[in-house]
C-alpha cells in the first residue's frame, strides 16, 4: 500500500458529495454521494445508460460537475484537475487507444506523454507486451486486435506508469469467458500492487468478484451501496428453476416448494415448469442444503422432477430487489455515445 | 453473461505483473515540447501506415498546373510559358491552401474516437496535440509544395529568383498554410466531424482560391469581386510568392501584407484552438 502521494491527510481515494452532471434537460448524474477508500477495488454497477460513465468521466475531469463536490485522491476535480490527471489512469470503452498505430508506437506514445525520456518509454513498451502476452503482435497495428488483446494492450497503457487510481469502465463488456477470466486476474494484481481501482460493470458476477464495496447504480442515482456478501441478502441467493416430467403435478410441486422454501413461487409460461426466487439463507445453511431437502420433498410425494438448474441471481433481479423496478431505459441517451 | 467456471480459470496463460507494478514515485509531466513532438511523430507515423491519404496532396497540385498551363495557358499569357511564370507561383500557394483542412479533419476523426478522451486524460499541456498535428501538416505542405515546384520545373518553369527566392517563397506559403491549420483544428474541435470539416473545408478554400489573382488578374472581373480579389489573402500571398520566386521586386508589400495576414490568423485560431481542446463536456 502506498500512501503521501496525494495531498497529506486524504485519506480517501474518490469523495463525492451531491455529484450532479445534466445534459440538457437529462440529468445523467442526479446526486452522487461517493466514497472510495485508498487501495479498494470499488465496483459500480448498473445497466446501460445508468451514469456510470459519466460519474468516470467527471472524476477523470474529463467534463465538468454541473453540481455537487468531488475530490480524487484529496484534489478538487475542478480546481487540482491538472493534479489528478498526473496521478490517474483512465481505460474503458470511452478512453482507448489508437487504431492506426500499431501496439508497441502506442505504448511508445503514451509513455512519452507519461513524461518518460525516449528510451525509457521504448523499454517500458517492451517490458509491458511481454508481461501481457502481446510481443508477437506488437508490431501489428491495434485495428487487427482481438478484443481480448485489445483490452490487455488498453490496461498495459494505463500502467506505463504505475497510476494512484485506475479507472476502469467496463473492462469485460463483450468479451470471451476466458478472456474475462484474464482481465479480472490483472485487475486483482493491480489492487494488490497498491493502486486503488474503481471499476464499472454491468455484471454483478463482475463486481462479486472483483469488489470489495459495491455501488449500485440507476438514473443517474445510487440505490444500494455495501459489501458484495450484504448486496447479496438484499438480492437473494438466484432463481431455482425446475422442470416436471407431467404437468398435471405443477400445483401439487408448487404447494411442496412453498412449503420448503422461502421465496416466491412462480409458474412459467411452460407448462412444466416452476421457478423459485430463493431467498438468501439466513446462518450456516447452504443453498444447496435447502434445495436437496426441497428435492427430498417433492420426491417424497412422487413429484416427479426432469430438470434443476440454480441460475444466479442476474442484474435484473437485483434492480427488482433495489429499486422494486427492473432497470429502466438508458437514462441518457448522451451516455449511449460513449458505451 | 455466462458466469465463468473454475475450470476456465485453470487453463488461462495469465498476464504476470510481478515487478512491472513500480509504487509511483512523484508524478512526472511531459513538457509542452516533448508532448507536442509525441504528437509530430504520431501524426508522421500515421501517414506512414497509410500514404493513401496523401493521394489528394499529390493529385491536386499536379492537376491544376498541367490542366490551366495547357488549356488556358495560351489564351490567357499568350504562351504557355509566359503564363507558367503568373500560374506556377499561384498553384504553389493553391496546392498548399487546399490541403490545409485535412490536418483539422484528421483531427476531428480524432475527436470522434476514444484516444482523445485517453489523451484529454493526461497531464500534459492542451495545446500540444494540435501543435503536433501541425507538423503532420507541415509535411504534407512541403510535398505538395515540392511536387508544384518540381513539375514546374520540368515543363519549363524557370525561376528567375533563383533558389533563394524559390525557398523563400515555399517557406512563405507552408507559414500561411499552418496558419489555416489552426483555423481547420478549431473547427474539428468545435464541429466534431471529420465530414463536416472536409465539406467545411472545401468550400471555404476553393471560391477564394479562384476569387483571386491566382490564375487570372481580375480587370474582367465585376467591381463587387474585383474589391473581394483585392482584399483576400490568397491574391497577397499569390503576388508575394511571385515577386520572390521570379524576383520581380516590389515584394516588400505583397511579403508584409502575407505575413501579417499568418500573424492575424494565428493569433485568432490558435487559442481558439486550443482553448476548445481543454473544454470539458
Amino acid at each position: 500500500m502506498k500512501s503521501g502521494n496525494g495531498r497529506a491527510g486524504a485519506s480517501l481515494a474518490i469523495e463525492a458529495h451531491g455529484l450532479v452532471k445534466a445534459y440538457g434537460k437529462d440529468r445523467a448524474l442526479d446526486g452522487i454521494d461517493l466514497r472510495v477508500g485508498r487501495g479498494q477495488v470499488f465496483g459500480f454497477l448498473g445497466p446501460n445508460g445508468a451514469g456510470k460513465t459519466t460519474t468516470i468521466r467527471v472524476l477523470a475531469t474529463l467534463a465538468r460537475p454541473d453540481g455537487g463536490t468531488a475530490r480524487v485522491l484529496g484534489f478538487d476535480v475542478v480546481s487540482g484537475a491538472a493534479e489528478i490527471r498526473a496521478r490517474v489512469a483512465v481505460t474503458g470503452q470511452f478512453a482507448s487507444l489508437d487504431d492506426d498505430l500499431t501496439g508497441y508506437e502506442n505504448l511508445v506514445v503514451f509513455g512519452r506523454l507519461r513524461g518518460l525520456s525516449r528510451a525509457a518509454s521504448k523499454q517500458r513498451a517492451d517490458e509491458l507486451l511481454a508481461a501481457f502476452g502481446l510481443t508477437g503482435a506488437a508490431g501489428r497495428p491495434v485495428r487487427a486486435y482481438s478484443g481480448g488483446m485489445r483490452r490487455r494492450l488498453d490496461i498495459g497503457a494505463s500502467l506505463i506508469v504505475t497510476p494512484d487510481l485506475l479507472f476502469l469502465d467496463e473492462p469485460t463488456t463483450g468479451m470471451d469467458p476466458r478472456s474475462q477470466i484474464q482481465v479480472w486476474d490483472l485487475v486483482r494484481q493491480i489492487a494488490a500492487a497498491g493502486t486503488t481501482v474503481l471499476l464499472t460493470t454491468q455484471y454483478l458476477e463482475e463486481a462479486d468478484q472483483l469488489a470489495g464495496q459495491i455501488a449500485v447504480i440507476d438514473h443517474g442515482r445510487i440505490v444500494a451501496e455495501g459489501t458484495s456478501a450484504q448486496l447479496k441478502a438484499q438480492v437473494g441467493a438466484g432463481t431455482l428453476h425446475i422442470r416436471l416430467l407431467d404437468g398435471q403435478q405443477r400445483s401439487k410441486a408448487r404447494a411442496v416448494l412453498a412449503g420448503t422454501l422461502e421465496g416466491a413461487v412462480r409458474m412459467d409460461g411452460d407448462p412444466l415448469a416452476l421457478s423459485v426466487l430463493l431467498a438468501s439463507p439466513t446462518g450456516a445453511t447452504d443453498v444447496g442444503r435447502l434445495i436437496g431437502h426441497a428435492m427430498t420433498r417433492l420426491s417424497d410425494a412422487r413429484v416427479a422432477v426432469a430438470e434443476v438448474s440454480l441460475g444466479q441471481p442476474s442484474l435484473h433481479e437485483a434492480f427488482l430487489a433495489f429499486t422494486g423496478n427492473p432497470p429502466g431505459p438508458a437514462a441518457t441517451d448522451h451516455e449511449d455515445t460513449y458505451s | 453473461m455466462t458466469p465463468p467456471t473454475a475450470t476456465v480459470s485453470r487453463a488461462v496463460p495469465e498476464a504476470r505483473l510481478d515487478g512491472l507494478l513500480a509504487p509511483a514515485g512523484p508524478p512526472r509531466r511531459a513538457g509542452a515540447l516533448a508532448a507536442s513532438a509525441t504528437f509530430g511523430w504520431r501524426a508522421m507515423l500515421k501517414i506512414k501506415h497509410d500514404p493513401k491519404q496523401l493521394t489528394d496532396v499529390i493529385a491536386i497540385p499536379v492537376v491544376f498546373t498541367v490542366l490551366f498551363t495547357y488549356i488556358f495557358g495560351g489564351a490567357l499569357g499568350g504562351t504557355p510559358g509566359h503564363y507558367l511564370k503568373t500560374l506556377l507561383p499561384g498553384t504553389l500557394v493553391m496546392g498548399v491552401t487546399a490541403c490545409t483542412m485535412y490536418g483539422g479533419a484528421r483531427l476531428a476523426q480524432d475527436v470522434t474516437t476514444g484516444v482523445f478522451d485517453r489523451f484529454r486524460s493526461l497531464s500534459v499541456w492542451r495545446g500540444a496535440l494540435v501543435l503536433g498535428s501541425l507538423l503532420g501538416d507541415a509535411g504534407r505542405y512541403l510535398l505538395a509544395a515540392a511536387i508544384v515546384v518540381i513539375l514546374g520545373v520540368v515543363i519549363g518553369y524557370r525561376p528567375g529568383g533563383g533558389p533563394q527566392g524559390m525557398v523563400a517563397a515555399v517557406a512563405l506559403v507552408i507559414a500561411f498554410g499552418l496558419s489555416l491549420s489552426w483555423l481547420w483544428a478549431a473547427v474539428a474541435l468545435l464541429v466534431r466531424d471529420p465530414a463536416t470539416v472536409m465539406n467545411l473545408g472545401l468550400a471555404l478554400v476553393i471560391p477564394p482560391t479562384f476569387a483571386s489573382n491566382i490564375f487570372v488578374q481580375p480587370r474582367s472581373m465585376p467591381g463587387w469581386l474585383q474589391a473581394f480579389v483585392a482584399i483576400n489573402p490568397i491574391s497577397h500571398l499569390a503576388d508575394a510568392a511571385r515577386d520572390l520566386m521570379n524576383n520581380t521586386g516590389g515584394a516588400g508589400g505583397a511579403v508584409a501584407w502575407s505575413l501579417i495576414a499568418i500573424a492575424a490568423i494565428t493569433l485568432v485560431f490558435a487559442p481558439l484552438a486550443i482553448r476548445l481542446y481543454g473544454r470539458q463536456g
